[in-house]
């Protein structure tokens, strides 16, 4: 053996043994990084923030762009990527842009950025549609300065454009992503999986489905960074055993979505905790009060839920406390009011429930009404969107029974559930529906959506598909819709709350609570919207 | 032989077609995916203008003629959900499958052969009793429990250990060792990319998260495969041929598996080839349960989500799959059994 070929076995295995020992060198160091690991039940489905309007995917996205006004954790607005806004009249607002703010790729935020993205955000392939009803036209006035008109005044834009979120303009360009992905082409949009924004954490990489990576932005505007993490790893568990396998195991460290059925296994268990608070969607039952006779009853020729008295019967022999204790197992909070805390316009002092009638009081309600012996009536009820959405109307069922109202059940698969019970169709009598301000974080999107007179033309009740009506909750709510003197306007809401809830136009039941779990060493802030922002998360 | 394979080629396409209509028909009625696609306060007008954009206002026969046409050419349209082309998802989905199922097929075989033949050796000793015990439990647990309780004990209870715990009988492990063996419960680890095709065999990782469900989802077939064997053993060392061969002392190893075994493998081989495609069709619970990124996971996702093109897609796929199988065992059946060409026999002699 020459003394070359030794010289190059010693240096082969030397090599092997490094690379054998590499592992484990860099496991230490791996643990001293801080790596957050969390999963859901859903992936991120795309990551163009204008492709979905949904909670989880603006919740995730936030993480990368950012909007122009913020929620802070207790949901109130705070300066993003604009320093200050306002309107200089009813129909026109400002938004002052904040300077030195730069995106992933380097690339400074200007004016022309932000008029991009709201323009694409109201464009086509846009599901955001929405938060830009009433604007006629959005303009560059300096570098730093846009302004926005409104057909009528609009004192709830910047709140509604808490969830718009600004897009590089030189980036979706050069990838031709200046329009939302469209789905009648066989083509994929570049922003589905990639992004540009100015936020808290960078795209390092993305596998749809399995697992999405993200790193801290360390040219981030805002200085007070309060997470301490140096990579993020988000990960798709759709079965709901395994994911909370995984968090006991330590394979993650924050679960968003929690099976009911495991909060109480993971609150015991020593190195998990649950996080728990009522969220901002609404439970409620409707009623079809606008049908001459009802499409599902025993009652023919006219329509029971006309008469107040049965509404009120029915309203006041629901025990939503029954429900909490034994169908949500404690994770409810009962309400009387179509709107949650947290929410602008939520009044704390009208959110009593009237006390239950016992079922003789309720049974003589019904027979001043002319209903004796009772009726039959068909509910609708999902079954998969709401939190034991199926077992609630159940416990419901029973509790009509005793005064002599029978319910006949109809359970179906949310996909099939809403284009029968919603407007236009409106395929029901008696409905559950489930509501969260999400737009505007105001109660005048539940006043718009859910309450006021439906009408195709004005947009207005799209989602009041029972077609409650009542003339002088419309007039305060068009008031609502444009006044801007917050006293004058919180003194109309509570008027207006106070008629519906007089009415017993609904059975608002309970917000339903927002469950995370994560690992003791975790810290992280749970807000009411259900949004879970990473810039706030601590491993200790 | 030509008219042969034309014959089942033609009845191949048959139900292929038949297939592709029940997939069809299936996905019309299972609900309306709109409502799932827009926010909840969508407009009606946003609603129905994606409904004529998608083409879901169109006739139904026109509806087919539409998607039949665009399949043959291998377009699949664009999923609902995830806004890419269904192609796309299901390539980027086939290797993860393919590679449990490769795994899984190997364990069961291995494992299947190996304890079918010591069984059938050994019919009386307790060790085969305990193995035929254990393997009807295989059988009859339903794969998603066998799935939760693999990753109770090899993920979760590991790492929940304490301190001083007996945990494996009287080895008295610390909870360091007993942390290091455990196994992830999801995903499929560190990957390597080779041009289009995604391999998890290349990287520890990728084994250590194969190690679950690759067990899970053999666990049914290497018991079918197990008492395959060992029926099939008993069966053959009654005949006559083994009893001569002992005669002629030849010895045990020569006998058992160089005449038994091997007579026994026939069935054995057919079974294996089409437990194969349904184990690529239906690995649907195990890739839900680990949370395994293949094409059975895409699917039951697309279900919750009335995702139509995907399911379609898919279930035409796995009819392709067993059409393709089945197919080829016809032609491989007729190429080692002529009794099966008695056409071409026919002609040959006239």
């Amino acid at each position: 053996m020459t003394f070359e070929t030794r010289r190059l076995i010693l240096a082969g295995g030397a090599a092997l043994a490094l690379a054998l020992a590499a592992p484990i060198a860099s496991a230490p160091a791996e643990a001293q990084g801080k790596t957050f690991r969390w999963a859901n039940d859903g992936d991120v489905n795309s990551m163009d923030p204008y492709s979905r309007n949904e909670t989880f995917l603006l919740a995730f996205l936030q993480n990368i762009y950012e909007p122009l006004a913020r929620r802070d954790k207790n949901l109130k607005l705070e300066p993003a990527l604009a320093v200050k806004w306002g309107q200089t009249s009813p129909t026109t607002w400002f938004f002052d842009l904040r300077q030195g703010v730069k995106f992933h790729d380097g690339t400074p935020l200007t004016a022309d950025d932000v008029v991009f993205s709201l323009n694409r955000a109201n464009g086509k392939g846009s599901n955001m549609l929405g938060y830009f009803a009433t604007v006629k036209a959005i303009r560059k006035v300096s570098d730093f300065r846009v302004e926005v008109d409104t057909n009528v005044p609009d004192p709830l834009l910047a709140s509604k454009w808490a969830q718009i979120f600004i897009m590089s303009k030189a980036w979706a360009e050069k990838n031709k992503a200046e329009t939302v992905g469209d789905l009648t082409k066989n083509e994929e949009n570049f922003a589905t999986r990639n992004a540009m924004g100015t936020g808290p954490f960078k795209l390092k990489s993305r596998e749809p489905d399995v697992k999405t990576v993200l790193e801290p932005n360390k040219d981030w505007w805002d200085k007070k960074v309060e997470h301490n993490l140096t990579e993020v790893v988000f990960s798709r568990i759709a079965n709901a055993a395994t994911r909370v396998a995984a968090l006991r195991s330590g394979e993650i460290d924050m679960v968003y979505t929690v099976p009911p059925q495991d909060t109480d296994t993971l609150a015991k268990d020593p190195n998990t905790k649950i996080l728990q608070g009522p969220e901002t969607r609404v439970v409620y039952l409707g009623f079809d009060v606008f049908r001459d006779e009802l499409l599902y009853s025993s009652v023919k020729g006219k329509n029971p839920f006309k008469d107040k008295r049965v509404r009120e019967a029915i309203y006041r022999s629901i025990d939503v406390d029954a429900i909490k204790r034994t169908v949500m197992r404690g994770q409810s909070f009962p309400t009387a009011l179509m709107v949650a805390p947290g929410i602008n316009g939520y009044t704390k002092e009208l959110d009593k429930r009237p006390a239950l009638l016992k079922p003789e009081q309720a049974k003589k309600m019904l027979a001043d009404a002319g209903y004796p012996q009772g009726f039959e009536v068909t509910l609708d009820c999902p079954t998969d969107r709401y939190v034991n959405d199926e077992k609630i109307c159940q416990a419901i069922v029973g509790m009509l029974a005793r005064i002599g109202v029978k319910i006949n059940l109809r359970a179906q698969t949310r996909l099939k559930y809403f284009a029968q019970i919603l407007l236009p169709k409106a395929d029901m009598s008696f409905y559950m529906l489930g509501w969260s301000p999400a737009a505007t974080y105001d109660v005048h999107d539940v006043f718009i959506n859910l309450i006021q007179t439906s009408n195709a033309a004005t947009k207005k009740g799209q989602f009041n598909p029972g077609r409650y009506s009542n003339p002088k909750f419309d007039e305060l709510a068009d008031k609502i819709q444009v006044e801007t003197d917050t006293a004058k306007r919180n003194a109309m809401i509570a008027e207006a709350t106070k008629i519906y809830t007089g009415d017993f136009g609904y059975i608002p039941l309970h917000q339903q609570a927002v469950i995370w779990a994560a690992r003791k060493n975790v810290d992280l802030v749970q807000t009411a919207d259900n949004s879970f922002q990473i810039r706030w998360v601590k491993i200790k | 032989m030509l008219a042969f394979v034309v014959n089942r080629l033609l009845q191949a396409v048959g139900v292929m077609l038949v297939v592709a209509l029940v997939a069809f028909v299936i996905s019309n009625y299972i609900g309306d995916p709109i409502n799932n696609m827009v926010g909840q306060d969508a407009t009606h007008e946003d609603r129905a203008r994606m409904r004529t954009e998608l083409g879901l206002d169109d006739p139904a026969p026109v509806q087919f003629g539409r998607f039949i046409a665009e399949g043959l050419r291998g377009n699949f349209g664009i999923s609902y959900q995830l806004k890419r082309p269904v192609s796309t998802l299901i390539a980027e989905r086939l290797p993860a499958t393919l590679e449990l199922v490769l795994v899984a097929a190997v364990i069961a075989l291995a494992g299947g052969v190996v304890g079918g033949v010591y069984t059938g050796l050994r019919r009386n000793a307790m060790s085969s009793r305990a193995i035929m015990t254990v393997s009807l439990v295989g059988v009859s647990l339903p794969t998603f429990v066998i799935g939760i309780l693999l990753i109770y004990g090899f993920a979760v209870l590991p790492k929940s250990c304490v301190e001083g715990m007996h945990l494996f009988g009287r080895m008295l492990l610390t909870c360091a060792e007993v942390g290091a063996i455990a196994l992830p419960s999801f995903g499929r680890g560190d990957t390597v990319e080779l041009g289009s095709w995604t391999s998890g065999l290349l990287t520890a990782d990728g084994w250590r998260h194969l190690v679950l469900p690759g067990i899970t989802l053999s666990l049914f077939n290497l018991t079918l495969i197990l008492r395959l064997v060992r029926s099939e053993m008993l069966e053959v060392l009654r005949t006559d041929y083994i009893k001569f061969a002992r005669a002629r002392g030849l010895s045990n190893r020569a006998v058992n598996f160089g005449h038994a075994l091997k007579n026994t493998l026939v069935p054995v081989i057919t079974v294996a080839g089409i437990q194969i495609g349904s184990l690529i069709a239906f690995s649907t619970i195990t890739e839900t349960v680990f949370q395994w990124p293949g094409m059975g996971l895409l699917f039951i996702q697309s279900v919750q989500f009335a995702d139509v093109p995907i399911m379609t897609a898919y279930l035409v796929m796995a009819a392709l799959i067993f059409v393709i199988i089945n197919f080829t065992v016809d032609v491989l059946y007729a190429a080692i059994d002529p009794r099966l060409r008695s056409d071409r026999a026919g002609t040959a002699r006239a």
